[in-house]
């Protein structure tokens, strides 16, 4: 477990020394709501919608982190020292999934007091239910992302082939994200029907960390 | 010899359909309740059997591709995958038609259509992702975890009239609902129409395999080539 942090804190100096990916995030974000404050109609309370709104943002501002992680070991060929060091693909993966969810955390932070104020919505209501489900959406967002990253790092289209491929993926847990958040926004909390979207988060998170640390020494060792 | 047998199977089971076509068309009565319609059933739920059977056998042969780094195995997956997307299409096309004509609208955003659609999105982004990687070590590696991942939302459509309340209509073969829910002779023609689709699916797989292998020895000609 020792690689696994001292990768992850690794990734998280040299982002917070250089504020690249973090900045352009937090940034493409508030872009992304005062966009939206265009298409939908907001006279009255965005509350009905908060929930899919405030994801779809977090995944294209989550987005511009998670591509950069692979990509960012690339110049000076870091990643192959990186891989031929001692140390197991899968402690490099947890590390930099680790890594990227405390940058997406930040992000999150920043975008959701913001979100609040723009469209006037209360996500203080339920906190240990909203931080309960971004957590685990913001997990399955960065197992993804870090899966994917690391399987385009190498290619030629890779711009184009990450959300293509990407997206699609995190259409599960970006679906149960919105329907709970919505729930948590309107006000009644988590009822049992919303029970379903809560294992759904679950499962997918335990699912796909395990094939990622299953796999993930095949995309690295060639 | 291959390809006798090949085309004589696709004879087969193209005759099959004809003769299953003349059934469906003009000895089963009309549904009670949907009509004329429901014979599209008839090829909407073997299509989709089809097309799971298909995403299943690609992934199993994607970890076999991993473990034994067999070329082979990965010219399977994607043949495998292909003819999976074409069954998917397939199943998509006539569930809107029948939603058209039961539900009044092409298309509605319920659970199982959505993961439906999302898994076809999945598969086509791994058919794409295969044509922009040339090497092919590096390609049969990045498909087969791929094609691993996407098998997951296969597996969540299949589950989803169970764990959502759908507008879709729910389980009707008797193996999965557990009883007896279709007149058996209704059942018994589903599973004639699954076996010709199947069949069929086999031949239009393994002539893309042979298109594939041929591709494999044609690159591997030009790298000898090249290196003269």
């Amino acid at each position: 477990m020792g690689h696994v942090f001292t990768i992850a804190w690794k990734d998280l100096r040299s982002e917070l020394r250089t504020k690249e990916s973090i900045n352009a995030a937090a940034a493409f974000s508030m872009v992304i709501l005062v966009l939206f404050s265009f298409v939908l109609d907001i006279s009255g309370d965005a509350r009905d919608f908060g929930g899919g709104l405030l994801w779809l943002v977090f995944a294209f501002a989550g987005a511009l982190v998670l591509n950069r992680s692979f990509a960012r070991e690339q110049s000076n060929d870091c990643l192959d020292a990186l891989v031929a060091s001692p140390l197991p693909g899968w402690a490099l993966f947890l590390g930099k999934a680790i890594a990227n969810f405390a940058l997406l955390g930040i992000v999150e932070l920043v975008a959701l007091p913001v979100f609040g104020i723009l469209f006037n919505a209360n996500w203080l209501r339920f906190p240990a239910w909203t931080l309960l489900t971004c957590a685990l959406a913001t997990w399955g967002m960065t197992v993804i992302g870090t899966m994917f990253s690391a399987l385009t790092v190498n290619l030629r289209l890779r711009e184009l082939m990450l959300p293509v491929l990407v997206y699609p993926m995190l259409i599960p847990v970006l679906m149960a994200a919105m329907q709970l958040t919505t729930a948590l926004l309107v006000g009644e909390g988590i009822t049992a029907e919303d029970w379903i979207w809560v294992k759904l988060l679950i499962g997918f998170d335990i699912i796909f960390t395990s094939l990622s640390l299953a796999l993930i020494d095949f995309i690295l060792v060639s | 010899m291959k390809n006798k047998i090949l085309m004589a199977v696709a004879l087969a089971s193209g005759l099959y359909l004809v003769r299953n076509l003349y059934v469906i068309l003009l000895q089963l009565p009309d549904e009670a309740a949907q009509g004329a319609i429901y014979r599209i059933m008839y090829f909407h739920v073997p299509g989709w059997i089809t097309s799971f059977s298909a995403y299943f056998l690609a992934g199993l042969a994607s970890v076999w591709y991993l473990i034994k780094r067999d070329p082979r195995a990965d010219e399977y997956a994607v043949a495998l995958t292909e003819v999976g997307t074409i069954f998917t299409m397939l199943g998509l096309a006539t569930g809107m038609v029948w939603a058209r004509i039961i539900w009044g609208v092409w298309w509605v955003w319920d659970p199982r259509l959505t993961w439906a659609f999302i898994c076809f999105l999945i598969y086509a982004g791994y058919l794409m992702l295969r044509k922009t990687i040339d090497e092919p070590g590096q390609r049969g590696r990045i498909a087969a975890v791929v094609s691993i991942f996407a098998f997951v939302s296969v597996i969540i459509t299949y589950k989803s009239i169970d764990w959502w309340r759908t507008q879709h209509p729910g389980a009707v073969l008797s193996f999965r609902a557990g009883e007896q829910r279709m007149d058996p002779a209704m059942e018994g023609m589903l599973f004639h129409n699954w076996f010709a689709l199947t069949a069929f699916a086999g031949v239009i797989m393994m002539l893309r395999l042979g298109q594939e292998r041929m591709q494999r020895e044609l690159d591997a000609l030009r790298r000898y080539t090249h290196s003269l």
